[in-house]
């Protein structure tokens, strides 16, 4: 290894949404005694330490400033698969989309995937990342049979809700300031096809999008809004509302080879070569105002007749268009995603999307997901709702629109609302506390200092939170 | 924008000296990084008696560095930002070396050391410096290059190559962070007065104050641009790049 970290290449990494920079020294592991002995320098050194796996955290999460970035992806060996029982064991650099290349032909599919196929497991239970399917399923974090983490320290402890039943909790749901999750021991679920049966719904204002998913959520396996967050008045939060079932192997399904689990070749009309080179001519207000007017006029008109679409082209929306961040470029964007608890969500959402109408700084994309409450120390998770905003950032609307997420999150965390790291630009220190409640912030610190006495491991994020400043 | 905090790679003497008396003495912290110690400390002392020490201030920082020690770069650029408070605002590469090259020499290990302090030395500070300001979305550059690298001379055939190469380096990175709001100087003298050209009669030769001058006047412009020194350097360049090879190599230029 290199004579001292500091002598380590280094590089200026960026959050998933463009808008955070910072540059960091960084190693990319192979093994855990590679990473063991990194800790260990770093310590020697007193280098901060914080991980990255595939950099899909919109934010600062996966950043660490002036520290060392351990890049998780090299730790990415199947490590068991016990096709009987659908249970993966891996390295946490393996992706959603090694997973599902893994299990699909023996008949499973991944509890819960996010919005994109290339998180690392290590990313996914960090974060306790959810999908749309969280009343169901719960979170990733649910469906972790046990796991090895790496403390700081430099112990190896294994993990479950049984074993270390307190760490695991803290660890899932701890963004990674706790040490790595070397090992993780996954459960996935069975299906009998390669598709899922859909329903569309349209929903003419946020009150019918709510009443559908009321309506739905506890009969169907997977259930979305698709949200157009700049049409305003009576018809605010309008949009579509998705309901997917897994279907049987029939006549209509595919079969589980990988190669029919292909992304369509379009999106709305527009060949998917394409949509690189329009989307920057649509990526403004006016164009953004057509582009979902559009999209709500066609599911009005479409017919609600159930289809079939293939697993991969119904949860990975993200990846169809790698290059629709490019858009953004060069202010980029926040995702602004608060979850509220279901007695207030309606109210609380239908203000949130009036105040950014009225202040210009609308979403280009709003999406709607439902939750129930779980058992990890820093969840997200509640009896509620989300409401995902990408909203662009530039140069003249940066300090009003952090402003604007200030007064936001005012009126979410009053609600009891919550964030989630894995999406957040905009928590302040007290937002922090609030979200998750100072009893559980203070028992996460406690831990911390048990396992990372030193405080070796630190990110952009933990920072920004106030969670280096006690 | 105000340069409150600089780092001169290449201070102990030459334009790298005269860089750091200046910036001193305009109220700048200057961190001097070179290989001989003492002529640093010496520079130190020297500026320190007329600046803001008086405030017990210390406005030169100094890091004995040999830029051939590419492992050390990162080491040294960590603690002088440090020092500095965090943050730096301009760093310029200064260091270079032009030996006297023989009719009929053709010394590998000598070209070796021309090309590593000229050009891998400018790449390695220069790229810890953009990381730096790239993700602080400010700062500027400055690439002492050389009118000597528009042409390939036959009488210094490395020199010539790599001031070449570290002029190209330095558009490539103007083009790279322009957008993040750094900008990036490319400095291009001619002959300057220093031990480098003691002992040679050379065309238009300036003092060290006129080029350190003529290289703060274009930070200060903040003008994302390559700046000649004296300027009637660009319209002798601009001719002299024109002149057909098959001419250019009859001339003892």
């Amino acid at each position: 290894m290199a004579s001292s970290l500091r002598t380590l290449p280094r590089r200026v990494f960026e959050g998933f949404g463009y808008s955070t920079r910072s540059e960091s020294v960084f190693a990319v592991p192979e093994t855990v005694d590679e990473l063991m002995q990194i800790y260990a320098r770093a310590s020697e050194e007193s280098i901060p330490i914080h991980h990255r796996g595939s950099g899909r955290s919109y934010g600062d999460a996966a950043m660490n400033g002036g520290g060392l970035i351990l890049d998780m992806r090299r730790m990415n060996r199947l490590l068991d698969f016990d096709p009987e029982e659908g249970i993966v064991e891996t390295e946490p650099g393996f992706t959603i989309e090694d997973l599902w290349n893994c299990v699909l032909p023996h008949g499973y599919w991944p509890t819960v995937v996010p919005g994109t196929m290339f998180p690392t497991l290590g990313g996914c239970a960090a974060m306790n990342i959810h999908g749309k399917n969280h009343p169901q399923q719960g979170g990733f974090g649910d469906a972790i049979v046990d796991a090895d983490l790496v403390t700081p320290r430099g112990e190896l402890i294994r993990i479950s809700p049984d074993e270390n039943k307190e760490l695991f909790r803290a660890a899932v749901s701890g963004f990674g300031m706790l040490g790595t999750l070397t090992r993780i021991k996954l459960r996935t679920k069975r299906v009998g096809s390669g598709s899922l049966e859909v329903r569309q719904k349209p929903a003419a204002s946020l009150r019918e999008q709510f009443e559908i998913f009321e309506e739905h959520a506890d009969q169907c396996d997977y259930i979305v809004g698709w949200v157009d967050c700049i049409h305003g008045g009576s018809e605010v939060g309008r949009g579509q509302v998705h309901l997917a079932n897994y279907l049987e192997s029939g006549p209509k399904a595919l079969g589980l080879d990988l190669d029919e689990q292909a992304l369509p070749a379009s999106i709305m009309g527009v060949p998917v070569g394409m949509v690189g080179i329009v989307l920057p001519l649509m990526q403004h207000n006016p164009g953004m105002l057509v582009a979902n007017w559009a999209k709500y006029l066609a599911s009005r008109l479409s017919s609600q007749r159930p289809y079939t679409q293939s697993h991969v082209a119904f949860h990975f929306l993200l990846d169809y268009v790698p290059g629709f961040r490019d858009a953004y470029r060069p202010g980029g964007f926040i995702q602004y995603q608060p979850f509220i608890p279901r007695e207030h969500a309606l109210r609380v959402l239908e203000e949130i999307l009036r105040r950014t109408q009225r202040r210009g700084l609308v979403s280009y994309l709003g999406v709607l997901k439902r939750y129930r409450p779980d058992e990890f120390l820093l969840s997200h998770a509640l009896d509620g709702y989300s409401l995902a905003m990408d909203i662009p950032v530039t140069r003249s609307n940066r300090a009003e629109l952090f402003a604007l997420c200030g007064e936001l999150s005012d009126l979410v965390l009053e609600a009891g609302g919550k964030f989630y790291p894995a999406k957040d630009s905009a928590m302040r220190p007290q937002d922090f506390l609030r979200s998750y409640g100072y009893d559980a912030v203070e028992r996460f610190q406690e831990i911390r200092r048990e396992v990372d006495p030193q405080r070796i491991v630190r990110s952009d994020f933990s920072e920004r939170v106030g969670l280096e400043s006690d | 924008m105000k340069i409150r905090t600089a780092i001169v790679v290449g201070a102990s003497s030459g334009i790298g000296a005269g860089l750091v008396s200046a910036l001193a003495a305009r109220g700048t912290t200057v961190a001097a990084i070179a290989r001989r110690k003492s002529s640093l400390q010496a520079l130190a002392d020297s500026c320190g008696g007329r600046s803001n020490q008086a405030q017990g201030q210390a406005s030169v920082i100094v890091r004995e560095h040999d830029v051939l020690d590419l492992d050390d770069a990162p080491i040294a650029f960590d603690e002088v930002v440090e020092a500095l408070g965090g943050s730096v605002d301009l760093v310029i590469y200064s260091a270079g070396v032009m030996p006297e090259v023989e009719e009929g020499e053709y010394n590998t290990a000598k070209d070796r050391n021309i090309v590593e302090v000229n050009l891998t030395g400018a790449i390695a500070w220069l790229n810890l410096a953009a990381a730096h300001m790239e993700s602080r979305g400010a700062g500027t550059l400055v690439g002492i290059s050389s009118v000597a690298g528009d042409r390939g001379r036959r009488g210094n055939p490395v020199y010539t190559a790599a001031k070449a190469g570290l002029t190209t380096y330095l558009e490539a990175l103007r083009n790279r962070m322009s957008r993040y709001g750094v900008h990036v100087v490319t400095v291009k003298p001619g002959p300057v007065e220093t031990d480098m050209t003691r002992g040679t009669a050379q065309p238009l030769m300036i003092p060290v104050d006129r080029c350190v001058r003529g290289i703060l006047a274009a930070v200060d412009r903040g003008c994302p641009m390559t700046t000649y020194i004296p300027g009637v350097w660009r319209s002798i360049m601009t001719i002299i790049r024109l002149v057909p090879s098959a001419v250019f190599r009859r001339t003892n230029i």
